[in-house]
This record gives C-alpha cells, sequence and structure tokens, in this order.
C-alpha cells in the first residue's frame, strides 16, 4: 500500500459541484426575476417567497429522509393533512389547550409513519406502493373524521401564530420573518444534523447504499428502516400544524399533490432516487427554487397555465444533470 | 496450535437441492486452509454456516472445543468469525471508517456520533496492518484491492480469530494479490485462522497450509498443500467418475465456416479471444466463475461493446454494435437468466415466439396475422416438444426445460443459424437436462452452428464437438470433445493463468 488515494477529492468534489450548481441556479434565477420584475426583491415579496417554501420544505425534509434510504414516500401530503385535522379534532372538538393539540398532530404523524416503515421493512412491501396506499387511506380518513368539513380554529385564539407570528419580527421589528419560516429552518438544522451526526442518520446513508451490507454487518435494519419513516412522518405532522395554522383551519380535502413538490425539491436539490445520496440543504435550496420561480412568474404576469411546465422541465433537467455526474463517477 | 473452528457432519438443505452432505471442517490458529471445490461443490454455503447466514439443518459447529449455535451475523462476530464476502458488502456513500465500524459506532450521549473516534480507531488498525488508506475517503473512491483492504479490516475490528475469504483475489491484479498475501501472512503470524475459497491453484500453492477439498456438497479430503501436487487435488476436484461419454462428434472438414472471431477484447474481462465455428459444430466453453465465457458471447451479440475484435460471419466481417445487428446478422443469444432477458414471462408462447419476428406478421397498417401465427406456433410446438395445453398459455406456467424450448423457437423463428446457449439446462430438473441435450444435438445436426456455454465440466464434455477452455478473460486452449480429453484436462487449462504479471499494468 502506497500513499492515499487521490480519487476521493474528485468524487467529494463532483458532489459538491451538483450543490453548487443548485445553489449557483437559485442565485441565477434571483438575480433574472429582480432584473425582469421590479418589484420581485421587495421585503414584502421575499417575506412571501420563504413563507410559501415553509410548508413544502418541510415536507421536502421528510421526504429527504426516506428518500436516502433508497424508499420513496407518496403519503407526505395526505399524511400532513390528516395531522391537520387530528390537531382541530383536539383543539376544536375536544377543546384541549394548544401543547396537547402540537403534539397530537406530531404523534399521528409518527405514528402513521410507524405504520409505512413497518409495511416496508417488515412486511417488504415496495415503499412507492405501501406509501400509495398510506396516501389514499390517510386522504379518506382525513375527510371522514372531519365529516368532509374544514375545522376551524377559532376557540385557539393563538394558533395562527404558530405559522403567521413572527418571534424574530418581534424582537427586530426590521426583519418580520414569520414563525413558519422560522420552524422550517430549526426542522432544517435538526435533520440536517441528525442525518450527518447521529446513529439514525448514519443508517439512513447505509441502508440506501446498500442494505444487505448493512444486514450482514449485525445491525437491526429493519428497526432504523421503521424508526426513519417514524422520524418522517412526525415531520409531516409539523407540515399539518404550520398550514392549518396559516389557513386557521384544518382543510381535509387539500394535501394531494404536495407529496409530488416534495419530491420534486428533493431531487432538484441533488439527493438521488437510487438512495444513498442526499443533503437537507440541497432540498432547502431545491424547495427554494422551486418557489422563487412559481413566485417570479407570477410576479412577471406569467400566465398561471405556464408554470407547472417550467417546474416540470426544471426537474426533469435536474435529474437528468444528476444521472450525467453520476456516469461520469462510474 | 489451538482449534478454532471444528464443524462435523454439516447438512444444509435448499427446496429441491442437498447443498450440503455431512460436511466436516476444522480450522486451527495460524494456518491458511484453502476451500476448494468447482462451482457448486458448496464451499460458500459451508461458510456462510459458519458466518452464521445459514442455519445448518444438521451437525455441530464448535468454537474453540465449544458447541456453539450461531444464530445470524452478530452472533458469529461475536465469537471472533469474520467474512469476506464474495461480492463485497460495501456501502460505497459512506466513508472508510463509517463502514468498518457500521452497527458500533463510537457514540456520544444521545446517539451522537463520535467521528474523531471513530477515524482514530480506523487508523489504529490500519496502522497494525501496516496500510495506508485514509479513513475519511469514501469507498466508492477506492480501487477494488483497497476495498478489499477495508473489508479486512472491518473483520479485524471485530479481534476476529477467524477469517473467511471467500476469492478475495477474483478481482485483483497481481501487484494488489502480493500485497493480500503480505497482510495474510502477517495475520497467521499473529495466530489468526484463515479459511482461503479460490479456485486459482498458483494462489493455493503460495499462500496455504492445508486444503480441504468439496465436491457436490461433500466432503472430499484434506492434504496439505505443500507436498500435494495440484494435478491430485484437481482430481480430487473433479472425482473419478469415469461415465462413459459418448459424443457423436460429425465429420466438418467440408462443412462451411459460419462465424469467425478475431483478437476479441474487452478490457480484462476478454482478452484477445480467436476462434472460429462451423456449420453443425458444438464449440463448448469451459471456465472458472469468472473466466470470461459470458462476456465473450455477451461482446460478440453486441450486448456489451467491444474495445476490438473482428466479427466474420458466412466469411463475411460484419459489424456487432448492438444485439439489434447480431440479431440481424443471424446470431441468436440465450442469455442464463431466461426469466430476466429471455422471456417476457406473463405473455403466452405464441407472443414470446413471435418477440424477435412480429413485423414479420403484420400487414402494411401493423396489424398481426394472428392466424398465421397460431399456426407457426403450433409448429415449433410440435418440433421442439413443447408440453404445454396451448399455444396460449402463459409462459410462466411452463417449466424450466419447456421455457428454455420456447426461447429455442424465438431464435429459430428469427432465422437465427447461429445460436449461443449460455448455460441452457441451469434450473432444469434432470429429466428436461437430457431432453436439451437431444434438442441441441439435432439443432447442430440440421446445420445450426452452436456455442455452448457451461460450468458444468460433464456437460460440455457430453456435449461439445470442440471444447474452448477460458481462464481469467483468456482463450487458453480448444480441446478435442469427445473420449481424447477428461476433466482434468479441462481444468488444468481452466486454471493456466498467464505467466507475465499483466494485471500490473491494468
Amino acid at each position: 500500500m502506497t500513499t492515499a488515494p487521490t480519487a476521493p477529492k474528485i468524487n467529494k468534489a463532483s458532489g459538491a459541484q451538483q450543490k453548487l450548481l443548485a445553489f449557483a441556479s437559485l442565485i441565477v434565477l434571483l438575480l433574472f426575476f429582480s432584473v425582469a420584475a421590479p418589484n420581485f426583491m421587495q421585503t414584502s415579496n421575499i417575506i412571501a417567497i420563504l413563507q410559501a417554501t415553509s410548508v413544502n420544505g418541510v415536507l421536502a425534509i421528510a421526504a429527504t429522509l426516506v428518500i436516502i434510504t433508497g424508499g420513496i414516500d407518496l403519503s407526505v401530503g395526505t399524511l400532513m393533512t390528516f395531522c391537520a385535522v387530528i390537531a382541530g379534532v383536539v383543539l376544536t372538538y375536544l377543546g384541549m389547550p394548544l401543547p396537547f393539540g402540537i403534539l397530537a398532530a406530531i404523534a399521528a404523524g409518527a405514528g402513521c409513519g410507524l405504520i409505512s416503515g413497518t409495511l416496508v421493512a417488515k412486511m417488504k412491501i415496495p415503499p412507492f406502493i405501501a406509501t400509495l396506499g398510506m396516501m389514499l387511506i390517510l386522504k379518506g380518513l382525513s375527510l371522514v373524521i372531519s365529516g368532509t368539513k374544514p375545522i376551524y380554529f377559532n376557540d385557539t385564539p393563538n394558533f395562527y401564530e404558530i405559522s403567521t407570528g413572527s418571534l424574530i419580527g418581534d424582537i427586530i421589528p426590521a426583519v418580520p420573518i414569520p414563525n413558519g419560516v422560522l420552524i422550517l429552518f430549526i426542522v432544517a438544522l435538526t435533520i440536517g444534523y441528525v442525518l450527518n451526526r447521529t446513529v439514525l442518520g448514519r443508517y439512513c446513508f447505509a441502508l440506501g447504499s446498500n442494505e444487505e451490507a448493512v444486514r450482514l454487518s449485525g445491525v437491526n435494519a429493519d428497526g432504523w428502516k421503521m424508526a426513519i419513516y417514524a422520524l418522517a412522518g412526525g415531520i409531516c405532522g409539523i407540515a399539518g400544524l404550520i398550514i392549518a395554522s396559516r389557513l386557521n383551519s384544518a382543510q381535509p380535502a387539500l394535501g394531494l399533490g404536495y407529496e409530488l413538490d416534495a419530491i420534486a425539491a428533493v431531487v432538484i436539490g441533488g439527493t438521488s432516487l437510487a438512495g444513498g445520496r442526499g443533503s437537507v440543504l440541497g432540498t432547502i435550496i431545491g424547495a427554494l427554487i422551486m418557489s422563487v420561480l412559481l413566485n417570479g412568474l407570477r410576479v412577471m404576469s406569467v400566465a398561471q397555465e405556464w408554470q407547472t411546465v417550467v417546474t416540470g422541465s426544471i426537474i426533469i433537467i435536474a435529474v437528468y444533470a444528476d444521472m450525467m455526474r453520476r456516469r461520469k463517477m462510474t | 496450535m489451538t482449534e478454532l473452528v471444528t464443524m462435523q457432519g454439516i447438512e444444509k438443505f435448499f427446496p429441491g437441492v442437498h447443498a450440503l452432505r455431512s460436511v466436516s471442517f476444522d480450522l486451527v490458529g495460524g494456518e491458511v486452509h484453502a476451500l476448494m471445490g468447482e462451482n457448486g461443490a458448496g464451499k460458500s454455503t459451508l461458510m456462510k454456516v459458519m458466518s452464521g447466514i445459514y442455519q445448518p439443518d444438521g451437525g455441530t459447529v464448535a468454537i474453540a472445543g465449544q458447541k456453539v449455535t450461531i444464530n445470524g451475523p452478530r452472533a458469529a462476530q461475536d465469537l471472533g468469525i469474520g467474512i469476506i464476502h464474495q461480492e463485497l458488502a460495501l456501502m460505497n456513500d459512506l466513508t472508510v471508517a463509517q463502514n468498518i465500524f457500521i452497527g458500533r459506532e463510537p457514540r456520544l450521549r444521545f446517539g451522537r456520533l463520535d467521528e474523531a473516534a471513530l477515524n482514530a480507531q480506523v487508523e489504529a488498525i490500519f496502522a497494525t496492518m501496516h496500510v495506508k488508506i485514509d479513513p475519511r475517503a469514501e469507498v466508492r473512491s477506492l480501487s477494488v484491492a483497497k476495498q478489499q483492504m477495508v473489508e479486512i479490516a472491518k473483520a479485524l475490528s471485530f479481534k476476529s480469530r477467524i477469517l473467511i475469504m471467500d476469492e478475495p483475489t477474483a478481482a485483483l491484479n497481481d501487484v494488489e494479490t502480493n500485497e493480500l498475501f503480505t497482510i495474510i501472512r502477517q495475520l497467521r503470524a499473529e495466530g489468526v485462522g484463515v479459511v482461503y475459497i479460490s479456485h486459482k491453484m498458483d494462489e493455493i500453492k503460495r499462500i496455504s497450509d492445508r486444503v480441504t477439498v468439496m465436491r457436490d456438497g461433500a466432503y472430499v479430503g484434506t492434504v496439505a498443500a505443500a507436498d500435494t501436487p495440484i494435478s491430485t487435488i484437481i482430481s480430487m476436484m473433479v472425482g473419478r467418475e469415469l461415465e462413459a461419454v459418448h459424443v457423436d462428434i460429425p465429420d466438418l472438414s467440408a462443412a462451411p465456416m459460419a462465424l469467425e472471431v478475431k483478437g476479441l477484447t474487452r478490457g480484462r474481462l476478454v482478452r484477445d479471444v480467436s476462434f472460429s465455428l462451423k456449420q453443425g459444430e458444438i464449440l463448448g466453453f469451459a471456465g472458472l466463475m469468472g473466466a470470461g465465457r459470458t462476456e465473450v458471447a455477451r461482446a460478440i451479440f453486441g450486448a456489451d461493446a467491444r474495445e476490438s475484435g473482428e466479427i466474420i460471419v458466412h466469411g463475411k466481417p460484419v459489424q456487432i454494435a448492438s444485439p439489434k445487428d447480431a440479431v440481424a446478422a443471424g446470431i441468436g443469444y440465450l442469455s442464463e437468466d431466461r426469466k430476466h432477458f429471455g422471456l417476457a414471462l406473463g405473455l403466452d408462447l405464441r407472443d414470446n415466439i413471435a418477440m424477435a419476428s412480429l413485423p414479420r406478421f403484420g400487414n402494411k397498417m401493423g396489424v398481426i396475422d394472428d392466424a398465421a401465427l397460431g399456426k407457426v406456433a403450433d409448429e415449433y410446438i410440435q418440433t421442439l416438444a413443447i408440453r404445454t395445453p396451448s399455444a396460449r398459455q402463459e409462459v410462466r406456467l411452463l417449466s424450466g426445460g419447456n421455457q428454455q424450448k420456447v426461447v429455442i423457437a424465438k431464435w429459430l423463428l428469427r432465422d437465427c443459424d447461429i445460436l449461443i446457449f449460455d448455460e441452457p439446462t441451469r434450473g432444469i430438473d434432470v429429466g428436461a437436462k437430457a431432453e436439451i441435450y437431444r434438442l441441441l444435438q439435432s439443432l447442430a445436426a440440421s446445420g445450426k452452428a452452436v456455442i455452448v456455454i457451461s460450468a458444468e465440466l460433464p456437460e460440455v464434455l457430453r456435449l461439445s464437438h470442440r471444447i474452448a477452455v477460458m481462464c481469467e478473460g483468456r482463450l487458453t486452449g480448444i480441446l478435442p470433445g469427445g473420449p481424447a480429453t477428461s476433466q482434468e484436462d479441462i481444468m488444468r487449462l481452466a486454471t493456466l493463468r498467464a505467466d507475465e504479471p499483466q494485471g500490473a499494468l491494468a
């Protein structure tokens, strides 16, 4: 054995390159819109973009965890709604205090995540199918529990503060960042730390990289996978609270379609659908790219019909860029 | 010499297969014990029993004299048994250190990882191995040899006294192999017992102290490596079953040439392979696992890109860049994994047989003439004696032998007169095998040129008019078929490695 290998430098560089690419695209978009639409860079618009990112961003972080293990979670959108409905039941129907509503939403999310995880890890149902089933089940349950009507939070005075209040703005009035955005960044920092510095995070990458090897190493692979799905579910509960707070109501018909936006953000952020690679930072950048695009096109008065055409194209370009990078590596 | 492992009377059954028949094996400290046998002899299965991946259906395992039950990889690790699998079991996206300590990461409180301690511990392990690898490097970025070292380091990190290596040099060049041997010798000097599975005779002579041979799931014998000639080991491996092999070898001196391959090369997998095949001839391809037989077939068929080499069909050079070109030239490839590559299992016989020739049954508008198609399918069902209620039966419901016949029918209908069969009888029961053999012989008799790739020497001997033997990507010789050639002759060529360390250049 001679010297330390030189190859890893190349790979690390190309990994960073992808993140840099996503970040650079975000900057380019920001520059483009600020020139093309004078109103774009106004503080109120920037806050609106961040506010719009908060729900999709949190959901995308949940999806990131599962996708890094080599799985997929199609149920994040309807699970979010289900958790919002649960919060509505606890707070409005049962009239319990706010902390119970928050706990119930997050616990409901984690519980459903654990069920998905069990279907995938123990019963060996492919993640796509298991979470597709959960997606439909939860959509139906939300409608059943709420009686298909929105549940309003008028009896819980501070509920809207969860998303629209601004703790930061209270301290520094010049930066009125809404709490929903603050929550997004707290979730991002926490999960980023979990992924990179904790045992659970390590197994996320390990499972996505080579599940059989994890098993052969004597690790309880199934148990960890279930824990990861449960964590992702709990995060969907947080997203449910943010969106319910913003609408001051749990809208049981909402949720379908959010999972695709979340997965799109993950993919644009450079997390591989094949598993084993990915980052929260990339996902946040991906979610920002999507909201900046939508907002910018709206500010430029581009017809709404065109917006999803652009988003779709961005997804394809991002995945193609990722595949070209992989091909170069192997 | 300390007794490390004693296995006695180990039995293992898989559905339809008696994989281990009362096998005994023992390992003492400070030795390298080679485990040898042909493909499918049961070496890897035995080692998977020893490392807790499989549970034996009978027999006893004792570690250091104590009878034990090893009910999983974890239990094996706790007993000091480390295994390095044939296909490396590493997580490519993780770093070297993260791989080595997967499942046992040094932790801080609250499930946080102590990355600094992790890297320091791994550095210490590499220091004892005298290996320089950066613990922080991603495994993906390492050469196969370095990855092998990572696996060894992982096994050693469990304080393994017993180290199982399943064909560790399969992907290594000679320089890397030497590095590996240096580490193995060092471990042996420290009292570690190493079980070494390999097909490479010269390596066995260089590194091992004792050799145990298995055949067909049974224990054959154990000999000292130093004073046992290679020929003795080979005959232990192939056995002495002198069943009279009768091959009718036709006189093909006047037959026209069907296929000529010149200088076929694809990296280290296929190196400068040249041979020719006449109409009506069956050419067998023998060799051990990883010798490059399938790779030759895939390169000829255009399934893998070749770097160089000329392919001449019926005297005319042809350009084959994809399977489509090969089929147009009349070459059909029947892959070893029929279910994945050869058949659409959910479709019926008729559609499968027509798969490669559909346009022929369509009119100008692309509408398929089902009547004509059904008639052709029925003809093939008759001539090939495919056992099925009708041509509309789904292929997945047929037995392995009959599925194979459907694939053959597909290529015959496509007018392929050069047929390459890769493991034509894999997964097919004994009765159906004889029928496939007869079918291959009658295909040849009708003027088709046939290549048969098989890991089973008796099969190659029984079918082939000539036998091409490969080793490590090179064609090491072409032997005549029939009684003139013995299994020993083939094994000698199959283990004939190149003299010069050409791997170092790769």
